[in-house]
């Protein structure tokens, strides 16, 4: 790959003792901590998705930080950008920075409207908001089952990210099923048995640890690693080198050093895409909702920034392992790019040190697996189980079936990492990329107007899923020998070059809603009951009217419905 | 805004009272990160370079920060466009 540089001595196959240790103390630091968490605010029952699923909505703005920090920016991404950098070049690789750039003043726009009123009317997910404002359990259902569908893969891929790190320590090789896979299964339980136990508020402490690790690794990497291959002038020359060289499958480039004249939309699509659709995932709704006011996630869209930084440096890290020669090569023999960072810590680090990087990931991949799995399972008990399997479920059982199915979830993405092939997760990951960005206009159009209609919407969602799955199905990749789900790009109609499917399904999506709603309109086709006032999308939970509705009612438990008529209180029991 | 049946009763339920020239400023400094990162062509070049850094990546990093403030300025902004978020018990705005 590069046959200009040495490449290190490595010895992959052996199991690294110290590094290995160092990983299983810090593992066990954050399990204490998991479990000690539930102290942590306490609460006087966690009997309810207000308590264990959104840890009683009252982080303030470091915890925020630390916990949305630790959400977004999850192993899957620590392994797959700098993976996507050293294997194909900037426009797969560092559109993660504007991606994550772009992100914050978008949602500093609508965040804190859909903090307001969720806090107004106690709505737990996206989809509780679209079931008040327009009193459609169809369309609601729609945003739901979107959410938890493209939510499991992503827990899925945790699990990759913990298997590249297992893997490069050595662990997890050999043909015993048992002991290959009983790593993952131990720091699955264990993470399973405490978000069980603590909820959000799990997460939320070992955020703290996850992000100083890897804050602190990334900071000595950046400083220390560049000095050892001969400075970042000699590792964006390895990095050209490698892009513009013939690839010996088709002869065309490896990759792109800088996005080259056509592939400009590839990189803004993907980034603007990208950014759309985050908030949308059920994981990012849940830990924004768990600040203490509307005001936090604002200060956060300004500070949260910081993250996209140490991503941006990451990102680059796979350029320093071009230019370190790094091979990764995984334990079946076969080279695999995923494995590209912890293998560069390993080859340029001293054990130990490689140690605390391998914790950095693998804890890294605990904080975002607990939220998902906790998000996952507040939208299947809030808008499935209640919604349609048990209408009078008390606030007890909610939380109930919502821990339960924590477990059940994770459960799944255990067994759908180890019975297939990695490949299906990716692909599925992708495509869950593309269907949450379809519940765009249903959750943000809605914050702001109720102009489109709910069939509008409802339609516009279903055709953006179908055309975006269908597209993403028909991508090939020849290099690496695949013949669907081969990437996330396709030429974009009417203008021919390469763009992001989600977005294209996007754009189709709002066509056909805003269509749909006019003609309806036109046919005064009701557009269901709105229970939100004007009120609810600026109000803070200092303002005394909030605190008024809150004494009155003593719980926002009643997600639905307004059963006293006088629109503007919290809804009564 | 309410095409359903909302009634505006109260009137203490609607939007409070806002500035509306300081949230178009606002609404200004949040769109100007995001056209400049989406307009690719203006900064996919290798020069000039920064400490080695090609323009592309020391340009988006720059962003990072550029983008922090102004998004922390949009946030006073907003605050004051709004006044205060507290207020006393039973006054309406």
């Amino acid at each position: 790959m590069t046959p200009q540089l040495t490449v290190m001595a490595t010895d992959t196959g052996g199991v690294n003792g110290v590094a290995l240790t160092v990983l299983i103390v810090l593992f066990l630091l954050v399990t204490v901590a998991g479990f000690m968490a539930s102290r942590f605010k306490r609460a006087e029952s966690m009997e309810s998705l207000e308590e264990w699923g959104l840890g009683g909505r009252t982080f303030g703005t470091w915890i925020t930080w630390f916990l949305l920090g630790g959400d977004l920016y999850t192993a899957y991404t620590f392994v797959a950008v700098p993976a996507a950098m050293f294997a194909t070049g900037a426009v797969a690789g560092f559109f993660a920075v504007p991606y994550t750039i772009v992100l914050y003043p978008i949602i500093f726009i609508f965040m804190a409207r859909l903090w307001s009123v969720s806090h107004r009317h106690g709505y737990v997910t996206t989809a509780d908001f679209v079931r008040g404002r327009y009193d459609d359990r169809g369309l609601s259902l729609a945003v739901a089952v979107t959410g938890f569908v493209a939510t499991m893969p992503y827990i899925a891929l945790q699990l990759v990210g913990i298997q590249a790190v297992l893997e490069v320590a050595g662990l997890g090789g050999g043909d015993n099923i048992l002991a290959k896979d009983a790593p993952l299964f131990i720091a699955f339980a264990v993470l399973a048995a405490y978000t069980y136990s603590s909820g959000l508020r799990a997460p939320a402490v070992i955020a703290f640890v996850k992000d100083i690790l890897i804050y602190l690794v990334i900071i000595v990497a950046i400083v220390y690693l560049p000095g050892k291959v001969g400075g970042w002038e000699a590792i964006f020359g390895a990095a050209q080198d490698k892009m513009t060289a013939a690839n010996p499958a088709d002869g065309k480039p490896n990759g792109a050093f800088l996005p080259g004249v056509g592939q400009g939309w590839a990189y803004a699509t993907l980034a603007l895409g990208s950014a759309m659709a985050l908030f949308m995932y059920p994981h990012s709704v849940t830990a924004s909702l768990s600040s203490n006011s509307r005001n936090t996630i604002r200060r956060n869209a300004a500070i949260l920034p910081a993250y996209s930084f140490v991503l941006g440096l990451l990102a680059l890290l796979g350029w320093v392992a071009i230019a370190a020669g790094t091979q990764p090569i995984g334990l079946d023999g076969k080279p695999n790019a995923q494995l590209v960072i912890p293998q560069l810590f390993e080859d340029m680090f001293p054990s130990w040190f490689a140690g605390v990087a391998f914790a950095a990931i693998a804890i890294g991949a605990l904080v975002p697996a607990a939220i998902m799995s906790i998000a996952a399972a507040n939208t299947f008990s809030r808008n499935i189980y209640k919604e349609w399997i048990k209408p009078d479920a008390t606030s007890a059982q909610e939380a109930k079936v919502s821990k339960l199915m924590s477990l059940l979830v994770k459960a799944f993405a255990l067994v759908f990492v180890l019975s297939l092939d990695k490949q299906n997760a990716i692909n599925f990951q992708l495509l869950g990329g593309i269907w949450i960005l379809q519940t765009f206009p249903a959750v943000v159009f809605s914050l702001f107007t109720r102009w489109f209609h709910r069939y509008g919407l409802l339609l516009g969602w279903a055709v953006g899923m179908v055309y975006g799955t269908v597209q993403a199905w028909q991508v090939a990749n020849p290099r690496a020998g695949i013949n669907h789900f081969g990437g996330s790009l396709d030429p974009i109609p009417a203008i021919g070059d390469l763009g992001y499917i989600a977005m294209t399904a996007f754009v189709l999506n709002v066509v056909v809603a805003a269509i749909v709603s006019a003609v309806l309109h036109a046919l005064k086709v009701s557009n269901g009951n709105d229970e939100t006032i004007a009120f609810d999308y600026f109000a803070d939970a200092d303002d005394p009217r909030v605190q008024k509705d809150l004494a009155e009612h003593g719980s926002h438990d009643e997600p639905y419905g307004d059963p006293d008529d006088i629109p503007g209180n919290a809804p009564a029991r | 805004m309410n095409s359903g049946n909302t009634p505006q009763s109260r009137p203490d339920q609607g939007p409070p009272p806002t500035d509306k020239t300081k949230m178009a400023i606002a609404g200004v400094l949040l769109l100007i990160p995001i056209v400049a990162l989406l307009w690719v062509p203006s900064y996919a070049k290798a020069d000039p370079e920064l400490l080695g850094f090609p323009f592309f990546f020391w340009y988006q990093f720059l962003w990072v920060f550029i983008c922090s403030a102004l998004t922390w300025t949009a946030y006073r902004l907003t605050l004051s466009a709004r006044g205060k978020t507290t207020h006393k018990v039973g006054e309406d705005r």
